[in-house]
């Protein structure tokens, strides 16, 4: 399909939905009301006038900051705690066998439940949101490297010692770009898990950020507010996520162009 | 990993004399999931000069490629030898060169840096590797490609960047699982001109395996062939009555390489036959 032709039907879905939004909301029917309630559902112009009020204010700015910092950190904590042990565990089958079942208990318990003891250990600041991240990042990278540096083809490898390589050599030459590449394929699901640990952790209780404006106006039933920072927050993503697309096009230049599997 | 110094113990004299691959009664036992036993190889002996291009021809699955492994340090044999040089291997081969039937690029790095590796592993600076490699690139007819990716290379520049990986080292034998099984029938007819070209520049010891008894004839001095599997045996040895240099398509229009073709198919025809018969009409 063209291109114009399709940014002008996204355009039109995006323009269908919030007339439909508005006119649902301020119409009036023969009883006077209009047929969706203003007050559960807002109105298009209420939250666009909220989310302007914000940026004019420039109070937004260090919610997002804060959001950021945490998911960044979670982010960052998690990936290299993941490699390390990705890459210990991949390496020595005896300490991953031992600790399988362990490593299987936690990542099969919901990561939330954790958030209370880690507002009780790292207390309200950013430090309990930046846990509740990592350990939702440390799996999904452990995981992927592990599995990248165990499914290195075995025809490469025999070819990488047949070239004479040493295991150091073996390390940097072929289990490293392995791993990186399987972590890389993920890294769209860890970065997006960042953020949905530090905006959960701060929904569940803090006092800055994306999760503390919306909570804050769902405690006085401000519903454009609330929807105010959903928007926000879904474009703070998008363009994190378009920052990893770029990041992830630049590193996996090796890789052959396959269907893009994210929906 | 120890290093397989195989040949560094025996004195030159003595070196001369020596096979560059010899292979003594070599049997290889595979314990199976089940525990049961099988047997891939039995009592196999084979040995390659130095210079000798010898190709191992034999019915699908029967164990040509673990008897190659088995010459490159890959694998030990459950009993026999196999000596490199006279000297006995007891872990990787580093005088052979080992050229993959599957791909065995690495991925993540450009043709160009494919060929360096093996130089960048042994030590040399890597602004002098990618140098013997770029003149590599140029010799197997890819100059311009260095910096494409193995994903961006047809099966054919693929195995030509394998080969050049493999060759830019010098080693002393070379060791082929079917490099060009992959490849269309003009593309192997083409690759197989570039190898005896490559080869006749500094004749290496070569153990090249295919289930192609055309190609084996074409290429090389000695055609070994082995019987199904399991419990493969080598059951002949021809020596191969073409002047060098060749023309892989052209020595296939000569009266000699039909007749040691017809002498050869007869032994090789019950084996294929058998091996069907095994792996279920294959």
């Amino acid at each position: 399909m063209n291109r114009i032709v399709l940014i002008s039907l996204q355009l039109a879905v995006a323009l269908v939905t919030l007339l439909a939004w508005h006119l649902l909301t301020t119409i009036p029917m023969s009883d006077g009301k209009p047929l969706v309630p203003p007050f559960f559902f807002s109105t298009p112009i209420d939250v666009i006038n909220r989310i302007i009020k914000w940026f004019a204010e420039g109070t937004i700015w260090r919610h997002l900051w804060i959001t950021l910092t945490e998911a960044t950190l979670a982010f960052v904590i998690g990936s290299v705690a993941g490699i390390l042990v990705g890459f210990w565990f991949a390496r020595q089958p005896l300490i991953a066998a031992v600790f399988d079942p362990y490593v299987k208990m936690v990542n099969a318990l919901p990561r939330i439940v954790l958030a209370p003891i880690f507002t009780l250990w790292f207390g309200l600041g950013i430090w309990s949101k930046v846990a509740l991240g990592v350990t939702l990042v440390f799996f999904i990278v452990f995981f992927n490297v592990y599995q990248g540096v165990k499914e290195v083809s075995p025809t490469v490898l025999a070819n990488a010692r047949m070239l004479g390589m040493n295991e150091r050599q073996l390390m940097r030459h072929v289990y490293w770009p392995s791993a990186l590449s399987w972590m890389f394929s993920s890294l769209h699901t860890s970065v997006g898990f960042a953020v949905v640990g530090a905006v959960v952790g701060e929904y569940l209780g803090s006092a800055a950020g994306l999760g503390y404006l919306i909570l804050q106006a769902e405690g006085t039933f401000d519903i454009a507010g609330v929807f105010a920072g959903m928007f926000v927050l879904a474009a703070f993503v998008i363009v994190i996520d378009g920052l990893v697309t770029v990041v992830e096009k630049r590193l996996l230049v090796w890789r052959p162009v396959a269907a893009d599997t994210r929906t | 990993m120890a290093e397989g110094a195989a040949a560094s113990a025996c004195p030159s004299a003595q070196r001369a004399a020596a096979h560059a691959v010899s292979l003594r009664d070599v049997t290889i036992t595979f314990r199976l999931a089940d525990n049961a036993a099988f047997t891939a190889v039995d009592s196999a002996s084979l040995s390659v000069e130095d210079g000798e291009f010898v190709a191992i021809v034999g019915p699908t699955g029967c164990g040509k490629s673990t008897l190659l492994n088995v010459a490159a340090g890959l694998f030990p044999p459950t009993s026999g030898t196999a000596s490199i040089f006279g000297a006995p291997l007891t872990a990787l081969n580093r005088q052979a060169g080992y050229l993959f039937q599957a791909d065995a690029l690495f991925p993540w790095k450009t043709a160009l840096d494919n060929v360096a590796i093996g130089l960048e592993t042994a030590g040399a600076a890597p602004a002098a590797a990618k140098e013997k490699a770029q003149a590599w690139l140029t010799r197997v007819g890819l100059g311009h490609f260095g910096g494409r990716y193995p994903h961006m290379l047809s099966g054919g520049q693929r195995k030509r960047v394998g080969l050049a990986q493999v060759l830019i080292r010098d080693p002393k034998i070379l060791l082929m699982d079917e490099p060009f099984g992959p490849l269309d029938a003009q593309t192997r007819q083409i690759m197989g001109n570039l190898l005896l070209d490559l080869w006749s520049a500094d004749k290496k010891a070569v153990l090249f395996v295919t289930h192609d008894l055309e190609e084996a004839i074409a290429l090389s001095d000695r055609v070994v062939i082995m019987s199904a599997g399991p419990a493969a045996r080598i059951i002949g040895d021809w020596k191969v009555p073409l002047a060098r240099p060749r023309d892989i398509s052209e020595v296939r229009l000569d009266k000699a390489f039909h007749d040691l073709h017809r002498e050869i198919w007869q032994t090789l025809k019950d084996e294929v036959l058998k091996g069907y018969a095994q792996t279920g009409g294959g």
